[in-house]
């Protein structure tokens, strides 16, 4: 029974820290738009707090944002259309996912230049290894080996 | 290519040391927003005047055909360091002659004209930005902040946060000469 109530509690504590800061009166009645609205506030960056989204941040200028990101809607942007809106008056800062661009193209190529760079590095070595040769033993080696593992001097 | 790969390890760390250089410079503020407007004319925008000031309201046309350059400054009588910047903006209009705008933002129109009643009223003109719905069109994050606009209504600097260094007046103050000699030139 503790251990229940304890995992209850514990659950009930992350609901509420996920909470949204969005307020009963900032709703839309449309659940399809309220849906929308909600997705998109948590793809742009509150400018005060910055980083928390919009949907979670309980500064005036997230709610008036909130509240634009709505007004867009009901007169029937798509949600391109919003965050252009939001992002031709804040800029690019406000998407949390950059745009593909030629500002960002180091951002979204780095990692996979690392990665190969990587691969390229290890296939590099792995075929250095592979490539060296064994010399085999000479006839005075391989007497010196029978010699020492007790064998008389003929090696077989 | 193996005398290449040699220096190859020195080469990173010299990357990495530069980034560490630029990342870890005291000048560079981590936190701060590159404006979008920045080169851009004024946004649309059209705001009454706030009762009992005795000035006009502000919309784009002011500052487009205005014919010189001009400072906006949103403001409020609620903003604590607006009250500080106050004084600086007195003395640039007092002293340099800069035209002053203000953009109230967020204000109760009484508490706003009293504020301005005590410590004086350096506006030219004030917009009466109630619902905060110009401040989201300048893009600002907070009050106090200080846009240079030139002679043609172009945003070409701006100042988030009260204006209360020696550095951020000097800025301000190349940009309006900036904007001034843009005009003569045009």
């Amino acid at each position: 029974m503790k251990r229940l109530l304890a995992s209850l509690s514990v659950a009930l504590a992350l609901i509420a820290g996920a909470a949204p800061a969005v307020e009963p009166d900032e709703m839309l009645a449309d659940p399809a738009l309220e849906a929308r609205a909600r997705d998109l506030s948590t793809e742009l960056r509150c400018v005060v707090c910055q980083n928390e989204n919009i949907d979670s941040s309980n500064a005036g200028v997230a709610r008036d944002l909130r509240l634009l990101v709505r007004e867009r809607l009901v007169a029937g942007d798509s949600d391109k259309e919003v965050l252009e809106y939001v992002v031709a008056r804040y800029g690019d800062f406000v998407l949390f996912r950059p745009p593909w661009k030629p500002i960002t193209y180091a951002l979204w190529l780095a990692p996979a230049l690392i990665f190969l760079g990587g691969a390229v590095g290890i296939a590099a070595a792995l075929r250095r290894r592979r490539g060296r040769k064994t010399e085999p033993l000479t006839e005075q080696e391989l007497a010196e080996i029978d010699v020492l593992m007790g064998h008389s001097g003929k090696s077989t | 290519m193996a005398r290449l790969l040699i220096a190859l390890p020195a080469l990173v760390a010299v990357l990495i040391g530069a980034l560490f250089l630029w990342g870890l410079d005291p000048d560079r503020d981590p936190g701060a927003i590159p404006s979008v407007l920045i080169s851009q004319p004024v946004p649309e925008f059209d705001l009454e005047p706030i009762d009992g000031v005795g000035v006009p309201g502000l919309s784009k046309a002011d500052l487009a055909g205005l014919g010189k350059p001009a400072l906006v400054n949103v403001f409020a009588s609620w903003c604590v360091p607006c009250r500080a910047e106050h004084a600086v903006l007195t003395r640039l209009v007092e002293d340099d002659g800069v035209t002053l705008m203000g953009l109230n933002y967020k204000d109760k129109p009484a508490d706003a004209a009293a504020w301005l009643a005590r410590l004086g009223n350096p506006y030219t003109r004030i917009g009466s930005d109630l619902s905060g719905r110009a401040g989201i069109e300048w893009g600002i994050s907070g009050v106090p902040e200080t846009f240079v606009v030139d002679a043609t209504g172009t945003v070409i600097y701006r100042q988030v946060g009260a204006i209360s260094s020696a550095d951020d007046l000097a800025k301000i103050k190349a940009a309006l000469a900036a904007a001034g000699s843009g005009d003569v030139a045009s």
